[in-house]
């Protein structure tokens, strides 16, 4: 059960190193926990993470960790991490573990077409000699085809974002909180790599945030109200290339498919039992292939389904990224998701689904995901 | 154009430098099992078919179809920068549907990479490959079926 959250702030340039501002993360989840660091006694990370578990451990002053383990795969990682965290706690591995992202990417000079270097190896070297250089790259070469199949148009990723942005207008903390979009500002907006515009991609955000996991007997001595970890799932799909996944039968069944057939099949509760979603969205058009690849609608219908404000707070068929997610909250690999995830539960979000009973957080599509069912 | 600083292969990255060693001498040839014939891009140790270890470097032909494209505007590395916007392309193999190579559709190897305008681009088109010398490597790229074109394959 998740039953501490915590993050710093979001912004462009904070001086804070990555560790510094995991410790400050971690610090304020162990707090709202109502736990003493000495308690804590599991880690569970990304494999990017810069902070590593012992510099956490020293920092934060942890007791003796009997548990630590990393998720590889960037933004396939947040729901991995809680994922694992959960397993640690329920087999008894740890005590009360702690899971955490902390990023800085603000940066013009940290981002990774800045410094590659001139000869590439690796996977690289089928794409970036071509001049497909760029994560939006590789996903606007997925969008084409997806709209020359299903008919998408950029009206479809235009309801994606500005339903975001929407919901990060209403959220304090959103580095979008005071900045509205409309659709002409959408239409109008420059190219990145066509048919994806600015506003088809996440910010780039430097901050951090963190969960405490503790087992269910564990949870009721603890002052917030606790949030299960339903089911839990991970996929690296069938002849899956991260990013690039262009060598398999489709790369329009990208790994959410895969993730889905395991939650679902571990879960009471079915994708229209969902009432909300925090939908990992680095680009737009993640969101209607992952509404496809987890069951809401069928494979080609996630653009129409983004239609008649469906991913809108209150009303929509399934409000999704209620704080504004990685394109107007900020953009933490998906791990903001987690704990928006964790606050509609606690029925505190900003843009709260009232009476919400779960909610489904997902992690990265197009690279090895994770995806985790939350309930009350 | 400073095509010279555009990102390339290197070629002594021994996995795949029976490709570049190929692509140099105008030939697009494609890891392929020598026990179960399956293709398999990019390339590996180890079939995932029937797991053998054995293989070669086939010759393809050459020819293609476009599965879809993109057009990158900056930001972008320099080199890219210079020439943007420009396409790149996803092109399905004759031989093996899920083997799609990324490339640039061109009006010929010698061409530049920006000669072609991308609003003409569609999915579908059938391409055949041609090499294009960009510093010391040999790069393929794709040109319209119907269009000529320097060093293209029969």
């Amino acid at each position: 059960m998740i039953v501490g959250i915590g993050q710093t702030r979001f912004a462009k340039g904070l001086e804070d190193s990555e560790l510094s501002l995991a410790c400050q993360a971690i610090s304020a989840a162990i707090d709202d926990a109502g736990l003493a660091p000495s308690e804590i006694d599991g880690l569970a990370m990304f494999s990017m993470e810069e902070g590593r578990e012992v510099e956490v451990a020293r920092n934060v002053g942890l007791g003796d960790v009997t548990y630590f383990s990393e998720t590889g795969y960037g933004g396939g990682a947040g729901c991995g991490v809680v994922g694992h965290a959960a397993m640690a706690v329920a087999t008894g591995q740890c005590r009360a573990a702690v899971g955490w992202r902390a990023r800085k990417r603000a940066a013009k000079t940290s981002r990774p077409w800045a410094q590659v270097s001139r000869r590439i190896e690796g996977h690289g070297q089928w794409s970036r000699p071509f001049g497909l250089l760029r994560p939006v790259d590789e996903i606007a070469m997925l969008t084409r085809r997806y709209m020359h199949e299903f008919g998408a148009t950029r009206d479809h990723l235009a309801n994606v974002a500005l339903a975001f942005r929407k919901h990060a207008n209403r959220n304090p903390n959103a580095t979008m909180r005071d900045k509205t979009l409309t659709r002409d500002q959408y239409m109008e907006a420059r190219w990145i790599s066509e048919p994806l515009c600015l506003f088809d991609n996440c910010l780039e955000t430097d901050g951090a945030l963190a969960v405490v996991v503790v087992p269910a007997e564990r949870a009721k001595d603890l002052p917030q109200p606790p949030v299960y970890v339903h089911s839990f799932a991970q996929a690296i799909p069938v002849q899956h290339q991260v990013m690039t996944n262009y060598f398999c039968e489709d790369p329009l069944i990208g790994p959410s498919y895969a993730c889905a057939r395991l939650l679902w099949e571990r879960s009471e509760f079915k994708p229209g039992d969902v009432p909300v979603a925090q939908i990992y969205d680095a680009f737009s058009p993640l969101v209607p292939l992952s509404l496809e690849g987890y069951g809401f609608c069928r494979r080609g219908e996630g653009a129409a389904f983004t239609e008649n404000g469906a991913l809108e707070w209150p009303d929509g068929r399934l409000p999704t990224n209620t704080s504004g997610g990685g394109m107007s909250e900020a953009y933490v690999h998906g791990f903001n998701l987690v704990l928006e995830g964790v606050r509609q539960m606690r029925g505190v979000s900003t843009s709260q689904i009232e009476g919400a009973e779960c909610c489904l957080v997902t992690s990265g599509e197009g690279v090895p995901t994770s995806a985790v069912l939350l309930r009350r | 154009m400073a095509e010279t600083a555009f990102l390339l292969p290197d070629p002594g990255d021994s996995e795949s430098a029976p490709f570049w060693a190929a692509c140099a001498k105008g030939e697009l040839r494609i890891q392929r099992c020598t026990e179960c014939g399956r293709w398999r891009m990019p390339p590996r140790p180890m079939c995932p078919g029937c797991r053998s270890l054995d293989g070669e470097w086939a010759l393809a032909s050459g020819h293609g179809t476009i599965w879809s494209f993109v057009v990158p505007h900056p930001p972008l590395l320099p080199a890219y920068a210079e020439v943007a916007p420009y396409n790149v392309i996803l092109v399905e193999l004759k031989e093996d549907p899920t083997i799609r190579l990324v490339g640039n559709l061109v009006a010929g190897a010698e061409a530049k990479l920006d000669d072609i305008d991308p609003a003409s681009i569609e999915i579908g088109e059938k391409v055949r490959v041609v090499f294009a010398e960009v510093g010391d490597i040999f790069l393929p790229r794709w040109v319209r079926l119907d269009a000529g074109g320097a060093r293209g394959q029969a």
